[in-house]
């Protein structure tokens, strides 16, 4: 890139009345807008002369048109100065630093010398302004001080007396050119009086245009309803000045005057009330346009609408594919696709727009520019006048490129590019895969649909956005695109040893996972799970793996009577049953690595869709039995509740008769806490054994629960045996009432009970101590969440803003968009986290050998 | 120890090297770039004043990474 030149620096500067003046197009006279026949009042706030908004009318200044006239700006004399509110601070400032008598700045020349022999002039200002000292005479004319004071937002006091801001004025005019310079000031550009307002700039009516209602009414713009106060008000000033009114009337339409200006530019001030619409609605006024989330630069600048996009409710669909949405024909029929007309498709351009049925065309753009609605009558005409040049939009069909997203976009696979798949209904349809990348799910999330309009952008998005080329998250080198709940439960049940079918459901199960081949039957003259599965591994596959499902101490290897030896061998798995590790992970990240995204793409469909048919078909459900424990069970349990009670008990005593041994670093009350917790979450862990021993392994928790498809065993136990310990800020729960939680339980009780220990379980209920309790937890977690996404939006907000132009070079260094590099070798060792295997790093760029 | 010593020899600091102006060439066309794209290090920093380095010179850093050795090049600037 060849840069001519380089921005040295921007200067802001202050207007002069003399400038506003003259870049003024109408002096303003009438506190009014149009009159009666609706035509805008000469001298008025929508004088011709600033611009029009009308059609029709000829701005009277350029004698442009409405679009081509950008408008103009006007001016309002004010018949007494007001302060400008947002340099009051400025003026405050130059107040202090000035002698107000001789308006000199209040810094000595020795000590002025001094900082002009060791500063550079750009840092003079700053150590000058820091050095005012409140100095009761001035080093020049020795003139004794008065205590300056600003009252927000624009009265200034000099000693006791209020300072007009005529006054005000007149102080800053007085100060010399050379002492602004040592404060900062440029006097050629920016004199101190400027900031006190003698005519006000009046903006466009562009800027401010009016809108007509329904009924013919004509609605002004909050900025125009400012400024006709400010011109009523300065008219009112002016007749009691004429008429010489007293100078209390005066003073009091004057403060009037400097209210409205101050509104004017910004409505929330603080100490004063903003100004109100006759609806009691707050004006928005200058400020107001332009700052905070809906102000022109976030909401305008930052953040644009577009067209050719779409968005409705989603909802599963497991037999599309991973890289396919599926779009109702409603939406396909209102998005189009452009495709340019060429002597070689002309032909069939004509066909489709003569089309009568679904994929239609809906406008066509003439070489000219000119856009054509595609009719019924039209159809005809267009098809015949069709030439190479124009540009017809197709209605979206099956196999589009299109951009998914789901808000909030917090990563880059929260938009990834989707083969369109057209389906009755009205909501978008998604492989359940792909849920995680989208942090999706189908209780009334609705996503976004974008369809890119060239072909550089459909091949950019198919290229770098293709759903099964995120499969690997570059977050953390795993997948994230996977199967998962059900698809893991079903991949179990048909892996595991005693899985086993007959012909007829073989070749279903194969069939549905697009599988037309049927191996040879391996047992006798049925057909293992294991041997269905893998026909959906390629045929050179080689894996091994120890799985969450070993529980042995010492591996067994093949042996493993709990099926967590997994191996496969040239594409057959011989050993183990596949769960969680193998499904969501291992299996899926080697095949990406391994054989590429296509190759993965398939495995997921299929895999997912042939793990969902076993597991619909041999059904997979829970209720309230599953938790039941029987007696036997339940007595155990209530023996582990009473020697823990027992075992807090007796620590309390200790701690009471201080015979508790401290543990290091601890106090003697934090050492008790510490034990106490121990001990009640040890109980609530020796429930385990008991739980899983009384349910049985194939019990559906259970079976989730080791499987990892959903849920753990602590779940289990707390439906099943006891909740436990519930907690508020790591600690037992202790507030509440004092020195109890609660008043059903004696002051000072340490017992493991009296806080917060629940030994019921869900199955048999909380009793109203124990629901109590349990909220108190709940309502905390609860909290920290809402509170925790509040604040990462906001870190990440911040991170995007630093981050958002940095790019990787292909010579691994980090560069901004200015080209300037940020670091030589992207995150210090040149690798891409999506390529970073659990074995160690893999080179990109050119040191890749 | 004197401070001198100990800014050459503590373990947090890298290694700060004046690049030679005949390398500067050699550096500057291979990234493409002339030296104000380079990142920036103030003639105020205690290993450039160590140095002795002027306003518009390059320093070269050689840093231990956590994964290996890297080199990273700033411009002398006030």
């Amino acid at each position: 890139m060849v840069v001519d030149k380089v921005i040295d620096k921007i200067k802001f500067s202050l207007f002069s009345p003399e400038m506003v003046r003259k870049i003024s197009a109408a002096k303003i006279s009438v506190p009014d807008t149009y009159n009666e026949d609706g035509y805008p009042i000469d001298g008025g706030l929508v004088d011709q002369r600033l611009g029009v908004i009308d059609p029709g009318l000829r701005c009277k200044t350029c004698g442009g048109k409405i679009r081509s006239c950008s408008g103009h700006f006007g001016h309002i004399e004010l018949v007494r100065p007001v302060i400008h509110p947002e340099f009051a601070k400025s003026i405050f400032v130059l107040l202090k630093a000035t002698c107000q008598s001789c308006h000199r700045v209040l810094v000595s020349k020795k000590q002025i010398d001094d900082f002009k022999a060791a500063l550079k002039d750009e840092e003079i200002a700053e150590q000058m302004l820091a050095s005012i000292k409140k100095l009761s005479k001035c080093p020049y004319c020795e003139a004794k001080q008065q205590d300056i004071k600003l009252e927000k937002p624009t009265t200034f006091y000099r000693g006791d007396k209020m300072l007009l801001p005529t006054e005000v004025r007149e102080v800053l005019a007085a100060i010399p050119n050379d002492d602004l310079k040592l404060l900062g000031v440029d006097p050629e550009y920016s004199r101190p009086e400027w900031m006190v307002l003698t005519v006000l700039l009046v903006p466009p009516v562009t800027v401010r245009p009016s809108i007509t209602l329904e009924t013919g009414e004509r609605s002004e713009d909050d900025l125009t309803h400012k400024l006709v106060d400010i011109m009523r008000i300065n008219q009112r000033l002016e007749a009691n000045i004429n008429a010489g009114a007293p100078q209390l009337i005066i003073e009091d339409l004057w403060e009037l005057l400097q209210y409205h200006v101050t509104t004017y530019f910004n409505n929330e001030t603080t100490g004063i009330p903003p100004a109100r619409h006759r609806s009691g609605r707050p004006l928005k006024t200058l400020s107001q346009r332009l700052k905070g989330k809906e102000g022109r630069f976030r909401y305008n600048l930052s953040g644009k609408r577009v067209n050719f996009s779409a968005r409705t409710v989603i909802s599963p669909d497991p037999n599309i594919s991973i890289n396919e949405v599926g779009v109702p024909l409603q939406i396909a029929q209102e998005l189009t696709v452009p495709v340019k007309v060429t002597q070689w498709n002309l032909e069939e351009c004509k066909k489709m727009i003569m089309r009568t049925e679904y994929p239609l065309v809906n406008y066509i753009i003439r070489p000219d520019g000119k856009r054509k609605k595609a009719t019924e009558k039209s159809r005809e005409e267009l098809s015949t006048t069709l030439e190479p040049g124009c540009i017809v939009e197709r209605q979206l069909q099956d196999g589009d490129i299109v951009l998914f997203n789901r808000q909030p976009s917090l990563h880059r696979i929260s938009i990834m590019c989707h083969n369109v798949r057209v389906l009755p209904g009205r909501s978008f349809r998604l492989n359940l895969a792909v849920c995680p990348p989208y942090n999706a799910d189908f209780d009334g999330d609705e996503m976004n649909l974008h369809v890119p309009q060239t072909e550089e952008a459909r091949v950019e998005a198919d290229l770098l956005m293709k759903v099964q080329d995120q499969i690997i998250s570059p977050r953390h080198g795993r997948a994230i695109i996977k199967g998962q709940e059900d698809h893991v439960s079903g991949a179990y049940f048909l892996t595991r040893k005693s899985a086993e079918f007959i012909k007829g459901e073989a070749c279903k199960i194969l069939s549905i996972a697009g599988i037309y081949e049927l191996p040879k039957p391996d047992r006798g003259g049925k057909y293992s799970g294991r041997l269905l599965f893998s026909q959906l591994l390629p045929k050179d596959f080689n894996l091994s793996y120890v799985s969450k499902l070993c529980r042995e101490k010492v591996c067994k290897k093949e042996n493993c009577e709990d099926d967590g030896y997994v191996v496969i061998k040239n594409g057959r798995l011989l050993s183990g049953a596949i769960e969680s590790k193998g499904f969501e992970s291992e299996l899926i990240e080697k095949i990406v690595r391994d054989y590429g995204s296509d190759a993965a793409r398939e495995f997921i469909d299929n895999a997912t869709r042939m793990s969902l048919y076993v597991i619909s078909k041999q059904g997979f459900s829970v209720n309230l039995t599953n938790y039941t424990i029987p007696e036997e069970g339940r007595k155990q349990v209530e023996e582990i509740v009473e020697n823990a009670k027992r075992e807090v008990d007796s620590l309390v005593v200790q701690y009471k008769n201080k015979t508790l041994a401290r543990l290091p670093g601890r106090t003697l009350r934090e050492t008790l806490e510490e034990r106490i917790m121990m001990t009640l979450s040890k109980a609530r862990n020796n429930c385990e054994d008991i739980v899983e021993n009384h349910l049985g392994p194939e019990n559906t928790s259970i079976l989730m629960a080791r499987i990892g498809s959903r849920g753990s065993i602590l779940n289990a136990i707390q439906m099943a045996a006891m909740l436990g310990q519930q907690a508020v800020r790591g600690k037992r729960i202790s507030r509440g009432y004092k020195g109890r939680p609660l008043i059903h339980f004696r002051r000072g009780d340490l017992g493991a009970e009296a806080k917060g220990f629940v030994t019921s379980s869900f199955r048999d209920g909380l009793n109203p101590k124990e629901y109590f309790f349990h909220s108190m937890g709940g309502r905390e977690s609860l909290v920290n969440t809402a509170i925790r996404t509040a604040r990462s939006g906001y870190m990440q907000r911040r991170l995007i803003n630093a981050l958002q132009d940095l790019v990787v070079f292909s010579d691994t260094t980090v560069r901004d968009a200015g080209g300037a590099i940020v670091e030589f070798v992207y995150g210090g060792d040149g690798n891409d986290p999506k390529k970073i295997t659990k074995g160690g790093e893999v080179m990109t760029g050119p040191e890749r050998e | 120890m004197g401070l001198a010593d100990f800014r050459l020899s503590h373990f947090l600091v890298p290694k700060h090297d004046v690049l030679a102006k005949s390398r500067r060439e050699e550096l500057l066309s291979s990234l493409g770039v002339d030296e104000n794209k380079l990142p920036k290090i103030k003639i105020t920093d205690p290993q450039v004043k160590l140095l002795d380095a002027k306003v518009g010179d390059i320093i070269k850093i050689t840093r231990k990474d956590p994964t290996r050795e890297n080199t990273y090049y700033r411009l002398v600037v006030k």
